[in-house]
């Protein structure tokens, strides 16, 4: 995995609370075996009409968020289902982040091992990010602080082990592969076997 | 000190901690069960063959398909015709995958073949005490036996397949009492669906939920699992209940459990797992189930749920409260009963066990499916089809105008194939009325297998307990 430190963009804002992985991706998109190409599937039944036309009236398809990286979304975002193809779908279409009140425990992990960062906020600073779409954001992961416009600075959290290994690409297999001898050694030693 | 009085998710934790978590580090867990499906594990084995590595411990892998696969009935699998090409090609990659790196995998073939979280508990390969994960949400089903089970993502897939760990921050302890015994007409799932409006659809975000209270210790198996299963839709990471005399009787007599001398060690074990008296968790919640009437959703998340006969709340300042309404075609301060219905699906792994086609039968017996109304039964698996036939469950059915199909997912995600049309409203015992689930522009009512049924009947939402015989 490729390190991370910072990500500054403008943001993009989709309002709705609990935007469930079945919205990020519909399901019948699933039927993938590779990780690539999600990007176009990203959102779609918002996106685009019965007839597979682009709508006007959301967002991602204004002019306004070409470019953005910084998704700002209502409250509890990526409850549902564990597909990893929702962040798969977020970073191919060029999105590396969302803000949000609250992530659903799944997306988060999901998000991290994949460079996608979930960065979590109260709920002025939410509102604030709401009612300025396209406002200048910076997520910095080493400072763990977020830059809103010229003069908010707030700290975010972010678990230690994944900013870790974000900032220096470290890939987790290789991390928990490096205890093989102490995962065998419970595999030997345990009063009972699976 | 160290604490000695631990809960029921402590002891298994604890016991399956291979590196302890710091501040900087999660815990290294080990897995006794991994249960994998063709959906979410093909970029898994793409990861294993670009790093050269093996399957640890195949033998502790549990495969099946059931998430593309076509539930259209057939004399043979064989002619089986799958619905779509990336469907096909997923489940032609489950089969090479499996054959490659030593995995035995109930396909198409098998008996044994099923809904990943039927199939588990089916075949006795869910156990008390053991960890169990999956690429799929609803593996708490499996915590109905005191094991610690969740769903993880594919990347996670790929690290359990390769060294039969995960990396996990210890979630905290939520315990959902709940008192009383439920009513005539009013099962596990309303029970659930109850549970998760009250504590909401975060209610749960970081917790283990432990369902307790003399309400759950009365629950069948099969109505424990529909409680945990649906413990992701509060977003919990998993739903226990303790081992007790009703989960050992279940497991007593199936193929995957201890035999012997072994099911005698399991049992001293299994019994020692529940929680100690005085344990503390971080968070305690008292409902009753006594009050509760069969349950419906009204909106376009789990937590959106109403009594059947209750006026729709109104939330007019929410503006995803508004979209859901208008989504839903519904109207806050009218009931949820009298909406016409389209579909009528029973199945999926939260309603799809035996008892659940039990209690849809008895309410169909003798009845038929309203006119322009599609019903749609779908057993969680091979035997429980069979089980359920053997006890001409399925000529209730199909007399009265339903479909009766073979064993897989189907509408509760409408990969395979079957799904609801633009539009029409769907009454589903399944787990998710998220826009879109069953079909684009699909309106979903989650809701019980009796109420299900009684709706299919009526051809409107409907309660399901005039229909009762005392």
């Amino acid at each position: 995995m490729q390190s991370i430190t910072r990500i500054t963009s403008r943001t993009v804002v989709i309002p709705t609370s609990d935007i469930d992985t079945d919205q990020i991706i519909p399901a019948r998109f699933l039927t993938t075996t590779t990780r690539d190409g999600l990007g176009q599937f990203l959102f779609n039944d918002l996106r685009r009409d019965s007839n597979g036309h682009e709508r006007n009236d959301f967002v991602l398809n204004n002019v306004e968020a070409e470019g953005c990286r910084i998704l700002v979304a209502g409250n509890n975002f990526g409850c549902g289902s564990s597909r990893e193809h929702a962040p798969w779908a977020l970073l191919d279409f060029g999105l590396q982040a969302v803000i949000s009140t609250e992530i659903a425990d799944i997306f988060r992990n999901n998000a991290l091992k994949n460079g996608f960062i979930p960065v979590v906020v109260d709920n002025n600073t939410h509102d604030y990010l709401l009612a300025n779409p396209g406002i200048e954001v910076r997520i910095d992961i080493e400072a763990q602080i977020l830059t809103i416009g010229t003069d908010i600075e707030i700290g975010f959290p972010i678990d230690s082990f994944s900013r870790y290994c974000l900032l220096n690409g470290i890939d987790q297999l290789g991390y928990i592969r490096q205890q093989t001898a102490a995962i065998a050694s419970l595999e030997e030693n345990r009063p009972w076997k699976p | 000190m160290v604490n000695k009085i631990k809960t029921l998710f402590d002891k298994v934790w604890n016991e399956h901690v291979v590196v302890a978590e710091t501040e900087d580090v999660p815990a290294i867990l080990y897995v006794d069960l991994h249960i994998i499906h063709e959906v979410t594990t093909p970029q898994a084995f793409s990861l294993l063959r670009e790093q050269g590595l093996p399957v640890r411990r195949p033998d502790l892998v549990l495969a099946t398909m059931d998430h593309s696969t076509p539930t259209t009935p057939v004399s043979s699998f064989k002619d089986l015709e799958i619905v779509g090409e990336g469907a096909a090609m997923q489940v032609r990659q489950m089969e090479r995958n499996c054959k490659e790196f030593g995995i035995e995998l109930l396909g198409f073939d098998s008996v044994e073949r099923g809904i990943v979280h039927v199939i588990g508990p089916e075949l006795g390969a869910t156990q008390p005490g053991k960890t169990i994960v999956c690429g799929d949400s609803h593996t708490s089903t499996h915590g109905a036996f005191g094991a610690l089970a969740f769903g993880i993502g594919t990347t996670e897939v790929g690290h359990v397949l390769a060294t039969q760990c995960l990396l996990q921050r210890k979630p905290k302890t939520l315990a959902i009492n709940v008192e009383g015994s439920l009513g005539r007409g009013v099962g596990a799932k309303d029970l659930v669906l109850g549970i998760i409006g009250n504590i909401g659809v975060n209610g749960g975000t970081g917790y283990v939920i432990e369902y307790r209270g003399a309400a759950i210790e009365k629950l069948s198996m099969d109505s424990r699992m529909t409680v945990c299963n649906m413990s992701i839709e509060a977003g919990a990471r998993a739903g226990m209940v303790a081992p007790d005399d009703i989960c050992f009787e279940y497991l007593s007599n199936k193929p995957r459990a201890p035999k012997g001398l072994d099911w005698d060690v399991a049992l001293e074990r299994w019994r020692r797992l529940r929680t100690d008296d005085d344990a503390v968790f971080d968070k305690s919640v008292n409902i009753s189930a006594s009050n509760l009437k069969p349950m419906v959703t009204f909106g376009t998340h789990p937590g959106m749920v109403v009594g059947i006969d209750d006026p729709i709340p109104d939330n007019r300042s929410d503006a995803s409260f508004r979209k859901a309404l208008d989504y839903m075609q519904v109207e806050a301060g009218k009931p949820m009963s009298g909406n016409k219905v389209d579909v009528v699906f029973i199945g999926s792994c939260t309603n799809s066990r035996l008892s659940d086609l039990q209690e849809a039968a008895d309410v169909m017996k003798g009845q038929r499916v309203a006119d322009g109304v599609r019903m749609l039964v779908v057993p969680g698996s091979q035997q429980i089809k069979k089980d359920a036939e053997a006890l001409g469950l399925h000529k209730v059915f199909v007399d009265s105008g339903a479909e009766w199909r073979e064993a897989g997912c189907s509408m509760c995600i409408g990969m395979n194939g079957d799904t609801v049309g633009r539009g029409q409203l769907s009454v589903s015992t399944s787990n998710r009325n998220f826009e879109g689930r069953q079909g684009v522009g699909a309106r979903t009512v989650l809701a019980s297998p009796m109420t299900a049924a009684a709706s299919a009947i009526r051809g409107v939402v409907a309660d399901p307990r005039p229909f009762l015989r005392s």
